[in-house]
């Protein structure tokens, strides 16, 4: 610890995640992973009048669940880490309004359900909270409006964009259960290799992955293999076959273990979406949804997450301005002294 | 990550999925010009009604227009757009859907700050622009006919 070289966090004390959930439309229900998500709204409204309180209460509903299938009682609830796309971080300033819980607006981007991860376990871990809550979400409608056009507006996508997924995903972790727990955590650094377009933002954020996992590799001395899943955000297609080819490059062969949030949320050839998903609510639902129940029902025992994130504004966009990306990753294990020996 | 920018770039850029342009031009030349064919029919259409010529040439693009604007409110303009490309995006009802589709987006904004602010985003440069350049070609007119 504090030591300006080190960038991967060992947490003394691995919270454990107790209680997870996610919320999603109809799209994402549509998908793949479709069964294991706890709740989906066909409509995509939520029962609200706008699409941005639609979110919110995507929101609100996801950390609602993920409180009842932890058994946690909302009043133990110490923090919520939060964040969207939304600017303000409106969704979950709104959709975590009536908890009254202490709140860290977050924004990362799609990288944020990995830095709201991050950041809560590193508390829990050096004992400011006891359990504390992981949220994010996005909507397809409420971005698009922002950041793009107007939702009936008549245009063509271009192949390498990805769909902003409808989704929300909550987590808690507690300083005691039974498990995944977050041994590892490492904050990424932004990274900016000169990508402008904004219909490929996986080539614009899959710099900022390898930046991290590269670091992560060499500094710990652990391998790819000795995971069972590298799961990056929501590179989509493009990204995940850059980090994939770069990485390599690098001496790091991830192929037997690399996936991509984006690109298990949707199914690619039937759903329209191009290069896969994308938004905070991608890896947060796909994490919530179907890794950490996966690795509580024993499928995988080390998974290691990084959420990537883009960190532009429209008007930076219009400036011309490269993308910079941003990569923070979280280490899920079974073991909670994290090592990786039977994996 | 050892590669400098411009490499980056290139690197990405080559590997990329380019549109299908053969394919995107033919769907766009198909859905365009049915759309001018039937723009066509509805000014014959409009003749036989024994309306004035310059009547009917009015009536054209407002008809265009509103049943650009309706299928944008019935949300099937975009499905339309999207096989369609640059053949919806050319003819007016690019123009009325680039108006219409703002405009019901943003009603939750209210009608003076969200309808009536937000209405114009797409095609306000057309508007713009288009009045600037026509500015300029009555200038330049003008003075080719005192020249003349």
């Amino acid at each position: 610890m504090g030591d300006a070289d080190v960038r991967v966090l060992s947490l003394k004390n691995p919270p454990s995640a107790v209680g997870f959930a996610a919320a999603v439309g109809q799209k994402e229900y549509e998908g793949p992973l479709g069964s294991e998500f706890d709740l989906h709204d066909e409509t995509g409204t939520f029962g609200m009048d706008t699409w941005e309180k639609s979110e919110s209460e995507m929101q609100r509903l996801a950390l609602n669940l993920a409180l009842s299938r932890g058994k946690c009682d909302p009043a133990s609830l110490e923090a919520v880490f939060a964040g969207d796309l939304m600017n303000q971080c409106t969704s979950s300033a709104y959709g975590l309004l009536g908890f009254g819980k202490p709140y860290f607006g977050l924004y990362g981007a799609c990288s944020t359900f990995a830095e709201a991860s991050m950041l809560a376990s590193a508390m829990i871990s050096a004992g400011y909270f006891q359990k504390a809550a992981a949220v994010s979400s996005s909507h397809f409608c409420s971005a698009e409006r922002q950041f793009r056009f107007p939702l009936e507006y008549g245009g063509q996508r271009a192949p390498t964009a990805q769909w902003t997924a409808t989704a929300a995903g909550a987590l808690i972790l507690c300083k005691e259960g039974k498990g995944p727990y977050i041994t590892e955590v490492m904050p990424g650094v932004i990274v900016d290799k000169g990508i402008n377009d904004i219909n490929n933002m996986g080539a614009a954020m899959a710099p900022a992955a390898i930046d991290s996992l590269c670091t992560y590799f060499t500094e710990t001395g652990k391998k790819p293999d000795d995971f069972d899943l590298i799961l990056t955000g929501d590179l989509g297609l493009e990204g995940h076959a850059i980090t994939l080819t770069l990485m390599k490059n690098q001496g790091f062969d991830m192929t037997r273990v690399y996936n991509d949030c984006g690109l298990l949320l949707y199914g690619k050839e039937s759903q329209d979406v191009h290069c896969g998903g994308s938004g905070c609510g991608c890896s947060a639902s796909v994490i919530c949804g179907h890794i950490l129940k996966g690795m509580a029902s024993g499928k995988w025992k080390n998974v290691l997450y990084l959420a990537t994130g883009a960190l532009m504004s429209p008007n930076s966009l219009k400036q011309g301005a490269a993308i910079p990306g941003i990569a923070h990753l979280v280490h899920f294990s079974m073991d909670r002294s994290g090592e990786n020996s039977d994996a | 990550m050892n590669m400098d920018n411009n490499t980056y770039r290139k690197f990405v850029k080559a590997r990329a999925p380019k549109s299908p342009l053969a394919k995107d031009c033919f769907h766009a030349f198909l859905v365009g010009g049915l759309i001018c064919a039937f723009a066509q029919a509805l000014l014959e259409g409009f003749l036989t009604l024994e309306m004035t010529e310059e009547n009917a040439k009015t009536l054209v693009p407002v008809t265009l227009i509103f049943l650009a604007a309706l299928c944008t409110g019935l949300g099937v303009f975009d499905d339309i757009a999207k096989f369609a490309g640059a053949g919806t995006l050319v003819p007016i009802t690019g123009f009325a859907n680039a108006v219409a589709s703002p405009a019901i987006d943003d009603k939750s904004e209210g009608l003076v700050m969200g309808v009536g602010a937000q209405m114009f985003t797409i095609a306000g440069p057309v508007i713009v622009y288009g009045i600037l350049t026509s500015v300029l070609y009555g200038f330049c007119y003008w003075i080719w006919g005192m020249l003349m």
